[in-house]
């Protein structure tokens, strides 16, 4: 029940203070543009001094430089969204006293920090749906139709792939009261995630993978990364309990 | 059943002792005033007794449930104000407080109700449809007491509750307090003596996070008042006052004469023979009064008083 009423109040602040609305445009944006620029860039390059040559080069573009562009961009602003969203969500309450207003009142520890992350999950899930749905469309007009079922895996992973910065960067934020702090460590983890993936044979059990994994999907190809499957949810798990449990026994 | 019971409670923060063996018990349907200097512990006690904090060592209970096993108990039946309560700015007042009555679990009807009410008590119909990130710290500080109030507390901990206030709010703020009176437990922190002295019926002092005393407002001021009387001469008689206390310093009922401009305190030892004796002290001087008074004893003197012996004793 409290889960839910903090649930509420969460999703009516994403709509109050824009940021399902900047979310959403941010992301349908991309959504849009992947395959315009995948279409077009033989033509941009074309424009600029010397680029005719160049252009001559260039491959016809296909659906799979649109895909190709938008798994970049999505998974690029997805992590930088993540972060900036989740930074401050428990760190901020903290800082300004409002979780100590409410949390002093029948609400649980678990419900308050659970209803950010679902409250979150949401927006993204929202979100991703209407730039996968502006990116297909485009896509269709532009290039030809892609495999829809495949295209809502590679969502679904992508999804999967930004919650695991949603969860690691909420764990942070209740690590400290600066949100700047917060979002510092999560940043910090992030780059260790990022480093630790370069190692050769590595990269293939983080969450990197599920990446590669939707984009050889769209490919044709239907090799499962079972392994950053379970690292990814894993580290949501992993994650969210810790926040859970710093969180339980923290003073406000 | 006592509404706060605290049995040598400690609360350290490296090495300062923010709580330092602090026991005390509040009544049932009193309004607690619980005073102190800057930094003497009442915030931490309050942050303890609302399960905001947790206790280095020692034992606490509201209205019975102990809250240093698990505060999270004694969370239907108190409300709490903070020194400064923090809202969601793009809330509305009525928003917010619906938000505290679902985490309440306040039926829609019953809740929509006591929303209406709590507005009005805290004079915020008119402003029902302003977002509080346009509040003033007064407006906030009544939402705050509204919010708090929410579930009909048995116990209700105000945290400096007029501390930021300008007089105005401070008045608001404390006529709100006194129709609680027999309504709830008020437990309310404070450094402001006038404020204590108003509204609150039984009162304790803390300093360096050990309790200097805990008693009714009056038997405090009874015990501890110093017998003091106030003479104001006219300009005239500056010079005749100072001859005056000099004199009369070196009588046996008078404890000392503090002589400030054309006012001079008299501090004695035996009221009643100062009652017979200083007007007529003050005739044969030949001064002309503009003022006499028996000075009613304030509870800063009480508190200074303790306090310093306090401050001596360490």
């Amino acid at each position: 029940m409290n889960l839910f009423v903090a649930f509420r109040k969460e999703w009516m602040e994403f709509i109050r203070t824009y940021r399902l609305l900047i979310v959403a445009i941010v992301l349908v944006f991309f959504g849009l543009t992947s395959p315009l620029l995948a279409k077009f860039t033989p033509e941009i390059i074309s424009l600029i001094p010397g680029g005719t040559e160049i252009s001559k080069v260039i491959p016809m573009p296909t659906v799979w430089d649109a895909v190709a562009q938008y798994v970049k961009n999505m998974a690029q602003f997805g992590i930088i969204l993540a972060l900036l969203l989740t930074m401050g969500a428990i760190a901020q309450e903290k800082d300004k006293g409002t979780a100590a207003m409410i949390l002093v009142k029948p609400m649980p520890r678990g419900a308050f920090l659970g209803a950010k992350f679902l409250a979150l999950a949401a927006m993204f899930a929202i979100c991703l749906i209407a730039a996968g749905l502006a990116c297909y469309y485009y896509t269709l007009l532009l290039f030809e139709a892609m495999d829809i079922v495949r295209w809502l895996w590679l969502n679904a992973l992508l999804f999967l792939y930004v919650m695991v910065y949603v969860a690691v960067t909420l764990f942070c934020s209740t690590l400290t009261k600066s949100q700047a702090a917060a979002g510092g460590v999560a940043l910090g983890l992030m780059v260790v995630l990022g480093l630790v993936g370069a190692i050769p044979g590595l990269g293939k059990y983080l969450p990197g993978e599920l990446i590669a994994w939707g984009t050889r999907l769209m490919q044709g190809d239907t090799s499962i990364s079972w392994t950053a499957l379970g690292v990814s949810l894993g580290l949501i798990v992993v994650s969210l309990l810790a926040a859970w449990l710093v969180f339980k026994k923290q003073e406000l | 059943m006592t509404a706060v019971r605290i049995e040598e409670l400690r609360k350290v923060f490296g090495t300062f002792k923010a709580l330092d063996g602090l026991s005390l018990t509040v009544e049932p349907g009193t309004v607690f005033g619980f005073l102190g200097p800057n930094g003497a512990g009442k915030t931490t006690t309050i942050r303890i007794l609302t399960g905001l904090a947790h206790a280095t060592s020692g034992r606490a209970w509201v209205i019975g449930k102990e809250v240093t096993a698990s505060g999270h108990e004694i969370a239907h039946h108190i409300g709490y104000l903070p020194e400064e309560p923090a809202f969601y700015p793009w809330m509305k007042p009525g928003e917010f407080l619906d938000y505290v009555g679902r985490v309440f679990d306040f039926p829609a009807s019953e809740r929509s109700a006591r929303i209406k009410e709590l507005l009005a008590l805290a004079g915020l119909e008119e402003a029902a449809k302003r977002r509080i990130g346009g509040f003033s710290r007064g407006m906030r500080q009544r939402l705050g007491l509204a919010q708090a109030l929410f579930n009909h507390p048995e116990v209700l901990f105000l945290d400096e509750p007029t501390s930021a206030l300008d007089p105005a709010g401070r008045k608001e703020v404390l006529e709100f307090i006194e129709q609680l009176r027999g309504q709830c437990t008020v437990f309310m922190s404070t450094h402001i003596l006038a404020d204590v002295e108003r509204v609150c019926d039984t009162v304790g002092i803390i300093n360096r996070g050990k309790l200097v005393t805990s008693a009714p407002r009056d038997a405090l001021l009874a015990q501890y008042a110093v017998p003091a009387f106030e003479v104001e001469v006219d300009a005239q008689c500056e010079e005749g006052l100072t001859r005056w206390s000099n004199a009369l310093g070196k009588e046996s009922w008078v404890k000392t004469v503090l002589v400030d401009g054309l006012v001079a305190r008299v501090i004695v030892s035996d009221v009643e023979v100062a009652k017979r004796e200083l007007l007529a002290s003050i005739t044969q001087a030949g001064l002309i009064l503009t003022r006499y008074e028996i000075v009613r004893p304030s509870l800063e003197d009480v508190f200074l008083q303790l306090v310093n012996q306090e401050e001596g004793r360490q």
